[in-house]
């Protein structure tokens, strides 16, 4: 009867035996964590080594300052979809072979998938949802795929599109060989490509006449 | 048990400033340190739990290492240089037009925006028994599972092999051969500077590497002196796709020639062997000779003489064969 007293007790303090017990095996757990990290470690310690990285960083995305804390190993695709919630980036095959997660960095093209989220601290990234003007116009590349309807199932295409970014940026004059050139580090798995290639070339075309780029 | 191979482990990240900064990390970690360059050869290896580093030192934030420079007709190009800013840059593409050729070959764009040329030529190679972590040779272990009766091994060595029969799938490495560039390497104890040939390595001298890098190394620059600036050049690759795929042999010469006559040459192929092969006996044969197919030819016989093919690579002794043909003939003809 003694421990139904002392419970009731602790309840009329304002403690529920709920939290009571919650606070007992948080104790717990976060002295064998320390124990875990003072030990140090071989690639899983949860303490930052002197020098390392901090994870709390500042990123710039589509114009925006987002504060965001990022593991080390994180790559920029995990933080973009998963802590951003810009889920316009996908990831296809996570191993810089299909191209789905492409976006710009600094101007680039890259493999989100790829690149981890601390080696774009200081730099641009822009994803797809970066494309729309602030008055909501459209991108010449998102005009020409709405134009044209340039995608089957369109899991590729944000990938796709920001790489045509880059290339109406640096080469508005592409010619159709040029694009494909261009574009070569995407996979389209509808083999969509003939009509991806008309995109191209259709956003190129409004680039040239003098459309927002 | 199920190996996890999206997500990485966890790792200590070191963006270090300056390459000193670097060093000391090198030197604190030991063999336990990675050194990041672009990433694209990184990634595989920490998803499939393959190597495990505790630190992984990334270069990208180390300026001077980015820089490309000339000075007196050499061309010092910083190891962190992308492979894009190395097809762009006006006295590589100038000069040195082969090692452009060849860096367009790498890969896809994206990864030619992000890779660099001192992670090109310092990547391990793709046999994907060793890159799937069974314990061979090149791992420690004491058995080389891609030259066994059931190997799969069409894309192996024909030449060089001691016990490992891994090729080094680099493009630009080939290109640096004949150009007689040199390595800038640093360490804590200080700078040394090996050229390219020396550089690489096969399993006869170290099995378990790939360059004579050893922990606690730096690739600084590469640099390319002006002794080929505007000869002729030739690069052919060839791959199962257009884009993205290692080559399955690769070549790259770089030829003096006067009145038609080849005064002198360097021929050098990757994807066949652990290491970029210079073909010296072949070079020495076509040297003093007009350029013609009875030259050509006979430089492509030269080269294939002591092939080891495996089960599967049979092919890989006419692709080699006719790729040094080709690129003692020239592109023109």
């Amino acid at each position: 009867m003694g421990d139904v007293e002392h419970i009731q007790t602790a309840e009329q303090q304002g403690v529920s035996r709920r939290s009571f017990i919650k606070g007992v095996i948080a104790t717990g757990a976060s002295v064998s964590a320390s124990n875990y990290v003072l030990r140090g470690g071989h690639g899983v310690a949860l303490a930052q080594a002197p020098g390392s990285v901090e994870r709390l960083v500042t990123l710039t995305v589509n114009g925006q300052q987002r504060r965001v804390d990022v593991m080390p190993q994180e790559t920029l695709a995990t933080t973009l979809r998963y802590k951003l919630g810009l889920t316009g980036t996908k990831i296809g095959c996570d191993r810089a072979e299909c191209g789905a997660c492409t976006v710009l960095v600094d101007g680039v093209a890259h493999y989100s998938c790829s690149t981890l989220t601390h080696q774009v601290r200081g730099r641009e990234v822009m994803t797809i949802e970066g494309l729309e003007g602030a008055d909501g116009s459209l991108h010449p590349v998102q005009q020409a795929v709405v134009d044209l309807q340039g995608f089957q199932c369109a899991f590729c295409m944000s990938g796709f599109v920001m790489n045509m970014v880059e290339l109406t940026n640096e080469n508005p004059d592409a010619t159709r060989a040029e694009a494909a050139q261009h574009l070569s580090g995407n996979l389209c798995r509808c083999v969509d490509y003939n009509r991806i290639l008309n995109v191209a070339e259709k956003a190129c075309e409004l680039t040239r006449n003098g459309m927002r780029s | 048990m199920a190996v996890i191979r999206d997500k990485m482990p966890a790792f200590q990240l070191f963006q270090p400033a300056s390459t000193g900064e670097a060093l000391g990390v090198l030197d604190q970690y030991g063999a336990d340190a990675w050194v990041l360059a672009g990433g694209l050869d990184s990634w595989d290896w920490f998803k499939d739990r393959v190597k495990k580093p505790a630190a992984v030192v990334d270069l990208g934030g180390i300026e001077s290492l980015r820089s490309i420079r000339s000075f007196g007709g050499t061309v010092e190009i910083g190891a962190m240089a992308t492979l894009r800013e190395v097809v762009r840059n006006p006295d590589v593409s100038s000069q040195f037009s082969l090692l452009v050729e060849a860096t367009e070959l790498a890969a896809s764009p994206q990864i030619r925006n992000q890779g660099t040329i001192g992670g090109n030529i310092g990547q391990d190679t793709r046999c994907w028994y060793y890159r799937d972590g069974w314990s061979c040779y090149r791992a420690g272990g004491n058995i080389c599972y891609a030259d066994t009766p059931t190997a799969m091994n069409r894309e192996h060595a024909i030449l060089g092999a001691s016990r490992c029969v891994a090729v080094n799938p680099s493009d630009t490495a080939p290109a640096l051969v004949a150009l007689d560039a040199e390595m800038v390497v640093e360490n804590s104890g200080g700078q040394r500077v090996i050229p390219a040939q020396d550089f690489f390595i096969g399993p006869a001298i170290d099995i378990m590497r790939m360059t004579v890098l050893q922990p606690g190394d730096i690739l600084t620059s590469i640099r390319i002196p002006s002794t080929w600036a505007g000869q002729r050049f030739y690069f052919e690759k060839s791959r199962d796709r257009a884009v993205w795929d290692f080559p399955l042999a690769n070549v790259a010469s770089a030829a003096r020639i006067t009145n038609g006559v080849i005064e002198d040459i360097r021929i050098v192929a990757n994807g066949v062997a652990p290491y970029p092969v210079r073909f010296t006996a072949a070079e020495d044969a076509v040297r003093g000779e007009a350029v013609s197919d009875e030259t050509a030819e006979r430089a492509g016989e030269i080269a294939i003489r002591g092939v080891r093919p495996l089960a599967h690579n049979g092919y890989k002794v006419a692709l080699l064969r006719n790729l040094v043909k080709r690129s003692v003939r020239g592109a023109e003809a």
